[in-house]
């Protein structure tokens, strides 16, 4: 693995001069299907099922993106990808999208070469201890050992807690999420730590749940988000609305079973939308129908929450801030027009 | 005789020049002069376009490059180092912690499966079936499994069994076991205790001396000395007289479990001693394989001949076979050390903080200079593999047949 990377980082640097400035969209529909950087393990957001189908918001997410484009949510091909190589992956064209989950940082934007299209999920850092502990609040944990995953904000926001607290801390720090869990259940750990949704989806596969609290502090903001390589301004701008389009769906009541009446709505919003007036769609290289494709075939963005995180799953994630704006949350898309 | 008719003939045929590029392109000292010549300008051109090419494309890709980053702060924890480090220590720091914890461990794994490796090696050739079957089934194993296996297995097998830190084993409540590893008292040194260290050192050369001195007698005289025996009294009395001219100005820091961990003591992680385990088996079961090849690549007639003359089955081991047989050991024993230092970047699978994790992990991520960093790395490893070499290639001379 630490071969992919280093292949990735000098030999993909130094080759891409070639396909560095050829427009994405144009690539993706030449090779007939877009490339999808996913985290791969985590449940809820991207892992394959026992028939080896990618399932996960952040599949969905891609997914989406080939019915804009090709009216075909299955023109995809998923890349699983480590925290290490992930933004390698996506300056270097390896993957078209970087759909794993990933925090939206000012160094990330304005350093690493990147354009992030979203805020898909609004997430935060949170602990999960052993109850036998009996600690109720981050602020008691002063000297404890920390199961942490490499690669995440998640290391520097632990450091920036236990300082802004005059604490200290013991990082135990792994390669992969899926060790770190297994050496936490062990008690090697007392802390486990790691957004709050990844919290709720690692403490599923523990020995014992029922044994394990996850405290209530939420120690840091994290907007995830889909990720684009920067210099492409058409494909960042498809990016960026595909997600936008999820959200206004859901504010507009569009659902993939109800979009093809949709179609008849008398409401200009909807109808913008759907391409049934204006011209939304053709500027940027789709059809003015790219997000009534989104629909059918993908859902609304509290289809693709529901069915993937949702309290019917084995995660139990509410709403929360994931919730429209207009029912207290904190989602909120420009308007199409 | 000579004559006195005047030379009509030229002298001989001075070449003209254009022959004389001729004979230049027949010669071969000059024609492969020539060929490396060429060939060497074509890989620093090559290089040089390689790197300005890498450095346009991260500029247009929006990419920042350079070494600037490692003046910044880190801004994280490290759970071992060997040196002062704390958050707000910077990259550049970082890359020194690791480059030490990557240093411990392998040190440590070579020092240790080299001694392992000749003593399975020569088990392995024992004529004891029992002693030498168990050796051939311990190679057998330990070469068979994948090394990154057994390094998690060595570490779920340590952590499994160990209780938590409230609940810890402990001899004479000073030193403890947990599953956050072996905790022992720190030493803490006053003012003064650097004449232990100069005692020490003193020891040191003692020794030396002493080992030169008696094999000096020895060929002289005959006689021999106990030297090993004389040689571990003065390590262990010449720096307790330095302690006790100073007063004895060492004490012990004993841990004590407070909230959460033990304070105040020194922890030998549970990564580190996983780590350790493995590497160190693993590599010595290769190395057994050398050592055995080595052995057996000595003449039998040696032995015999060494016997005929009375001496015994150890002393010929150690003062016939194995010098001879180290010609044979030496180059394969090299290439496990190499490949040793390489094998300990796994650390990051089971969280000891090597150089791969803290620098090429943490900091790469932090920071996006991949480039830089995983060049960085590179050549740390490159340096040491460089340095392992030479100093195997010397040995290796100082252990060649000297022919006389």
């Amino acid at each position: 693995m630490k071969g992919k990377i280093l292949v990735l980082a000098a030999a993909a640097v130094f080759f891409w001069t070639g396909t560095a400035l050829a427009d994405v969209l144009e690539n993706i529909k030449g090779k007939g299907y877009i490339s999808c950087g996913v985290a791969g393990r985590v449940p809820g957001f991207s892992v394959p099922d026992e028939q080896g189908v990618w399932k996960g918001l952040d599949v969905d997410y891609c997914r989406a993106l080939a019915s804009a484009v090709f009216n075909d949510p299955e023109k995809v091909r998923f890349v699983p990808l480590t925290t290490t190589e992930r933004f390698t992956a996506v300056q270097t064209g390896e993957v078209d999208v970087l759909s794993r989950n990933t925090t939206w940082t000012f160094q990330r934007d304005v350093e690493q070469g990147i354009d992030f299209a979203g805020i898909i999920f609004f997430d935060g850092q949170g602990f999960m201890v052993n109850k036998n502990l009996g600690v109720t609040s981050a602020k008691e944990l002063n000297e404890a050992s920390i199961c942490i995953q490499i690669g995440t904000t998640t290391e520097m926001n632990v450091s920036d807690y236990f300082a802004a607290h005059g604490m200290t801390y013991k990082p135990v720090v792994f390669e992969s999420a899926d060790e770190a869990t297994v050496i936490y259940d062990t008690g090697r750990c007392d802390v486990y730590t790691t957004d709050a949704s990844g919290l709720a989806a690692r403490r599923t596969t523990l020995s014992n749940p029922e044994d394990h609290v996850i405290l209530p502090e939420i120690i840091s903001k994290e907007p995830l988000g889909p990720s684009v390589r920067q210099g492409d301004p058409r494909w960042s701008k498809i990016a960026r609305w595909t997600l936008f389009a999820l959200i206004n769906a859901e504010e507009l009541g569009v659902n993939s079973q109800n979009v093809d009446e949709m179609l008849e709505s008398a409401n200009p919003n909807v109808k913008r939308l759907l391409g049934q007036e204006g011209n939304f769609g053709e500027q940027f290289g789709l059809t003015n129908a790219w997000a009534y494709q989104v629909i059918k075939h993908v859902g609304n963005y509290g289809e693709i929450f529901e069915r993937n995180v949702g309290p019917a799953t084995a995660l139990k994630l509410e709403r929360g801030q994931n919730d429209l704006w207009t029912r207290g949350g904190l989602l909120y898309a420009p308007p199409i027009r | 005789m000579s004559s006195l008719a005047p030379k009509t003939s030229p002298d001989p045929a001075r070449p003209s020049r254009l022959a004389g590029l001729a004979g230049l392109a027949n010669n071969p000292a000059f024609r492969s002069a020539l060929v490396q010549l060429l060939v060497f300008a074509a890989v620093v051109a090559g290089l040089i376009w390689v790197v300005s090419t890498t450095a346009d494309n991260l500029k247009r890709a929006g990419i920042s490059s350079g070494f600037g980053f490692l003046g910044q702060t880190a801004g994280f924890e490290i759970s071992q180092t060997l040196i002062e480090y704390s958050r707000s220590s910077t990259y550049a720091r970082v890359f020194w912690v690791g480059l030490l914890n990557t240093l411990l461990v392998s040190v440590i794994s070579i020092t240790a499966s080299t001694l392992i490796g000749f003593v399975v090696g020569v088990l392995r050739l024992s004529s004891n079936w029992l002693v030498s079957s168990l050796a051939a089934a311990y190679i057998g194993l330990i070469r068979n499994i994948p090394l990154l296996l057994q390094i998690l297995f060595w570490y779920i097998a340590i952590l499994m069994p160990l209780p938590g830190p409230r609940q810890s084993y402990s001899l004479w409540e000073t030193f403890f076991l947990c599953n956050r590893g072996v905790i022992l008292p720190r030493p803490e040194f006053h003012p003064g205790s650097w004449l232990i260290l100069a005692f020490a050192l003193l020891a040191v050369l003692a020794v030396i001396a002493l080992v030169l001195w008696s094999r000096r007698r020895q060929r002289l005289t005959g006689q021999r000395f106990p030297t090993f025996a004389a040689s571990l009294g003065l390590l262990a009395v010449l720096p307790l007289l330095g302690a006790s001219l100073a007063g004895f100005p060492l004490t012990w820091v004993i841990p004590e479990l407070r909230g959460f961990n033990f304070q105040g003591g020194m922890t030998l992680l549970p990564e580190l001693i996983a780590l350790i385990l493995a590497l160190t088996l693993y590599t010595a079961g290769f190395i057994a394989e050398n050592v055995r090849a080595g052995i057996q690549s000595v003449d039998r007639g040696q032995e015999e001949a060494a016997a005929a003359l009375g001496l015994r089955p150890g002393t010929i081991m150690r003062l016939v076979v194995i010098p001879q047989a180290m010609r044979v050991i030496i180059p394969p024993l090299t290439s496990q050390h190499l490949t040793l230092v390489k094998n300990s970047s796994l650390a990051v699978v089971i969280g000891y903080p090597d150089l791969i994790s803290v620098f090429a992990g943490t900091t790469l991520n932090q920071t996006g200079q991949a480039v830089e960093i995983i060049a960085m790395t590179m050549l740390f490893y490159l340096t040491v593999s460089l340095l392992i070499s030479l100093f195997m290639n010397w040995y290796n001379k100082r252990m060649a047949l000297k022919e006389r």
